[in-house]
C-alpha cells in the first residue's frame, strides 16, 4: 500500500543536503516515522525517496547550559520524558511529553519530528511556546532560529524552507518565582488527540508575589496550528492577580481560538472549553508559583 | 525497490532481501514466518504489532522495516527458553489474562518491556504502561492480574 521509494541513510548532516538538493521536492526526511508512515500508508504523502535522520550522529542529544537547555531533534518523546536534567530544569517539558499518546508511540516519535509535522492538535507545541522555546533551522550554508510560535503556519505548515533540517529546540531555563502547567481535555480516550489544550508559563513579581510580571499562555487543537493567546496574556500582565482577573483572561482566549467542528467536539463547544482549560491552567500555574516562592522563603 | 538489511531476531541472524516499504510486522510475518506479532490497527493505537526493538517497545506496523537494519527485535516467539515459557506467557494461561488471543502477543511484548525496565511495578505503573495495548474481549483486569502474578512469580525466581 506504500508506494516504493529510495531509502537513504546519510551519515552527517552534509550528505543529508546533498540528498535534499539532489533530490527536492521528491525526498522527504524521515525522523521517527509515527506520522510519516501512515501518511505514506495513506498515500497523502508519496516520497519517491525517504532520507532518515537516524544515522546522524549528535542530534539525539540533550544539553543544558547556565540558560537554556538544549534538545536534539532525534531525541524521542521518551527520553524527554524520563531525562532527569530536563525534569529538573523545565519540568513542563517532561510533564508534558509523559502525556503524549503512549508509551509505544513515545519511544518512536521525535521532538523535531513531531515539530516538523504541526498537526495543531500534537500536546508538545503548545509548551514549547508557552516556554519561548526557539526552533534551530539548518541549512548548507548555515542556520536560522525562529520562535515556537513563528515556526507553525497552518494546517501541518511551517516555516522550514526546502533543504533546511530542524536540527534541535532551545528552550529558555524557567524563570524564578514562575509556575508552569500543560493540561489537555481528552473526553474520548487517554491516548487520544486533544480537544483542547493549554500551555502556561506564568512569572510573579519579585517584589510583590501577588503581581503578575510576565505570561505566556499557548493553546493546541483549537485552530490551524498552536495558538499563542496574546490578548489574555494582556490581561494578565503586569496585574495584581486575582480570581476574577484570570476569569476575565480565560474568558479572552473566546477572540483567539477558531476550532473546527469535529468528533472530539463542536467548534462552539472547544471554544467553551478552551476558556475553562485555560482558568484551570492558570490556576495551577499560580498555585505552582506561589508554591516555590513559600518553599524558598 | 529492493535493499538487503540485516536482523538479528531472537537471536537469530538474518540477511533479508526486501522492498523499502515493508513495514517490520509484515517483514516479521511473510518474509519470516514470524505470525505471532498481529496486525491490528495498522496506525499505532491498538498495540497488537508490539516488538522489541533493541529492547524498546515498538509498533511494527509503523516501523519500515529498512529503518531497523541492524538492530535487534524481539517477538513473541523468541520469549520462551528452552521449551519454558516465560513467566509472563505462563501468567496468561494460568489467569485467564485473553480469549481470543490476538492481541495476546502484543500485551505481553508491552508487558515485557515493563518489566525489563522496572522489575516491580505498581498496579498503577502497569494500568499506565499497558493503556496502548487494547482487548476487545477479556477486559483489562485479567491482564492487569496475569501482570502482576507475572512479577511475582519473576521475583520468587531471582536470587
Amino acid at each position: 500500500m506504500i508506494t516504493g521509494f529510495q531509502y537513504h541513510t546519510p551519515r552527517s548532516l552534509e550528505e543529508a543536503f546533498a540528498l535534499l538538493r539532489d533530490y527536492g521536492d521528491d525526498a522527504h526526511i524521515i525522523a521517527g516515522g509515527t506520522a510519516l508512515v501512515i501518511l505514506m500508508k495513506q498515500r497523502l504523502v508519496q516520497p519517491t525517496h525517504l532520507v532518515s535522520l537516524s544515522k546522524i550522529p549528535g542530534l539525539d542529544s540533550i544539553a543544558t547550559g547556565d540558560e537554556r537547555v538544549h534538545i536534539g531533534a532525534m531525541c524521542t518523546h521518551r527520553m524527554v520524558e524520563t531525562s532527569p536534567i530536563l525534569k529538573e530544569v523545565v519540568p513542563l517539558l517532561s510533564e508534558t511529553y509523559y502525556h503524549v499518546a503512549t508509551p509505544r508511540i513515545r519511544n518512536m516519535a521525535t521532538v523535531g519530528g513531531g515539530l516538523a509535522h504541526a498537526d495543531p492538535n500534537l500536546d508538545p507545541p503548545p509548551s514549547f511556546i508557552a516556554l519561548g522555546a526557539r526552533v534551530v533551522l539548518r541549512n548548507p550554508s548555515g542556520e536560522r532560529t525562529l520562535l515556537a510560535e513563528e515556526f507553525f503556519l497552518d494546517y501541518y505548515e511551517t516555516a522550514i524552507q526546502p533543504g533546511e533540517i530542524l536540527t534541535e529546540v532551545i528552550v529558555p531555563r524557567v524563570p524564578s518565582n514562575s509556575g508552569t502547567c500543560f493540561i489537555k481535555f481528552l473526553p474520548r480516550t487517554a491516548d487520544d488527540y486533544a480537544t483542547v489544550s493549554v500551555a502556561i508559563l506564568l512569572t510573579l513579581s519579585d517584589q510583590d508575589s501577588s503581581m503578575c510580571q510576565d505570561v505566556r499562555i499557548s493553546l493546541g487543537s483549537v485552530g490551524p496550528m498552536p495558538i499563542r493567546a496574546r490578548g489574555a496574556e494582556a490581561i494578565l500582565r503586569g496585574r495584581p492577580i486575582t480570581p476574577e482577573l484570570m476569569r476575565q483572561a480565560s474568558e479572552a482566549v473566546e477572540a483567539e481560538v477558531e476550532p473546527l467542528d469535529d468528533f472530539r467536539g463542536s467548534a462552539r463547544y472547544k471554544t467553551q472549553m478552551a476558556q475553562v482549560f485555560t482558568r484551570r491552567a492558570l490556576e495551577q500555574a499560580l498555585r505552582q508559583a506561589q508554591d516555590g516562592l513559600q518553599e524558598r522563603y | 525497490m529492493d535493499q538487503t538489511i540485516h536482523l538479528k531476531i531472537n537471536g537469530k541472524e538474518h540477511e533479508l532481501n526486501i522492498p523499502t516499504h515493508r513495514l517490520l510486522v509484515d517483514c516479521l510475518r511473510y518474509d519470516l514466518g514470524l505470525t505471532g506479532t498481529k496486525e491490528g490497527c495498522s496506525v499505532g493505537v491498538c498495540g497488537a504489532c508490539t516488538v522489541l526493538l533493541n529492547g524498546k517497545m515498538v509498533a511494527s506496523c509503523l516501523t519500515l522495516a529498512v529503518s531497523a537494519d541492524g538492530a535487534e527485535v524481539t517477538t513473541i516467539e523468541g520469549l520462551a527458553e528452552g521449551g519454558r515459557l516465560h513467566p509472563l506467557q505462563q501468567a496468561f494461561i494460568d489467569y485467564g489474562g485473553f480469549q481470543c488471543g490476538i492481541c495476546t502477543p502484543g500485551q505481553i511484548m508491552a508487558a515485557k518491556a515493563l518489566l525489563d525496565e522496572n522489575p516491580d511495578p505498581s498496579e498503577d505503573e502497569i494500568k499506565e504502561w499497558m493503556m496502548g495495548n487494547l482487548c476487545r474481549c477479556t477486559g483489562y483486569y485479567k491482564i492487569l492480574e496475569s501482570i502482576v502474578k507475572a512479577v511475582e512469580a519473576m521475583k520468587g525466581s531471582r536470587p
